[in-house]
């Protein structure tokens, strides 16, 4: 009688302590997001936000052209940071309601790119493809890209390189050399 | 035996325990404007489709189980229930932007043709809510009309 007694206790015990933690974990999430307070000054096409989501995109890029699904989630999680450290202040009402779509949406692609196998990060990628894309055209970069197409993946799908040199991340080994430099951004 | 005992009478105590740790339930008994089913035209076959087989966890009113109140049952469902919702809630479509439509379609098209949507678990029990090829095909064709048209 006196072990029932004693389960009972600690068992209570474990219940209220388990209700605990998980309020604890929800009042951690909402700490998450502290914004960086820096201004940034706008220089002309050249926003260090900007360029650091830039390169984490080419760092997946060149990740899925090596079909590696370890460093693409690697750098998934990376283009996660970077797109929340995204201060988009300097920018006119409009376009920095554009941009917290853009960086809205693009998060979740990254998020899922950094959570899945390689079929899966080349469908997010394509959709990341578009909102880079959009956001560089707001932003402007300081170095010369060169928007891609690939006519194959997907009923034709476009990436973003630094090099005009076309190596395919949609295919990766496969197909390196399918697609052609559709346009470049200067 | 008396250890086989006391490790029984813990395991009762735990189970019974654990019925007292509450759950978040997801009600509601509107159907907000923003809902997928008002802003666009859906055909009535593929609004029942979507209503067996996706509104459960993902939208603010899932039709529970019979052992929907059974712990570790619950948290389960729970779980499912707020991971859905985060990536996808039909009753609040329309408040995404276009750009976030856009992918959101994008998205459903490639979960229903790879199967990974609805989950294995949820069909394991809901039969009716797996797809046959000719529905599978129905919802895709009708999804990528509405993605063209955004």
């Amino acid at each position: 009688m006196k072990n029932l007694k004693m389960s009972i206790a600690v068992m209570l015990l474990l219940a209220v302590s388990f209700t605990n933690a998980q309020e604890k974990e929800k009042m951690n999430h909402d700490h998450g997001d502290m914004k960086m307070d820096h201004s940034s000054m706008k220089m002309d096409k050249m926003n260090p936000n900007a360029e650091a989501v830039l390169a984490d995109y080419f760092m997946l890029k060149d990740a899925l052209v090596g079909d590696d699904t370890k460093k693409a989630a690697q750098a998934g999680t990376k283009l996660m940071a970077s797109l929340k450290a995204f201060d988009t202040k300097s920018y006119s009402k409009e376009e920095q309601k554009e941009l917290a779509d853009i960086i809205e949406d693009a998060t979740e692609h990254a998020e899922h790119i950094s959570e899945s196998a390689i079929d899966h990060q080349r469908e997010h990628f394509k959709t990341l493809s578009k909102d880079i894309t959009d956001m560089v055209a707001i932003t402007g970069t300081k170095s010369t890209l060169y928007e891609q197409f690939c006519p194959m993946y997907d009923k034709g799908s476009a990436w973003l390189s630094t090099s005009n040199e076309v190596k395919n991340p949609y295919y990766g080994s496969k197909m390196l050399k399918c697609g052609k430099v559709q346009k470049t951004i200067q | 035996m008396k250890i086989l005992k006391i490790i029984a009478i813990i395991a009762l105590v735990g189970f019974v325990g654990i019925q007292f740790i509450p759950t978040e339930r997801n009600q509601s008994y509107t159907v907000p404007e923003t809902d997928f089913m008002l802003v666009h035209n859906v055909p009535e076959t593929i609004q029942k489709k979507l209503q067996v087989s996706c509104y459960d966890c993902h939208s603010n009113n899932t039709q529970y189980p019979w052992y929907n109140k059974i712990q570790p049952a619950a948290w389960f469902l729970e779980d499912h229930i707020k991971e859905g919702k985060a990536e996808l809630n039909f009753n609040e479509w329309d408040s995404l932007s276009s750009r976030r439509k856009s992918s959101k379609l994008r998205s459903i098209i490639k979960q229903i043709e790879s199967g990974e949507m609805p989950l294995d678990s949820y069909t394991l029990i809901h039969k009716d809510a797996k797809f046959s090829e000719a529905e599978a095909e129905e919802l895709i064709n009708f999804i990528t009309q509405l993605k063209d048209s955004l």
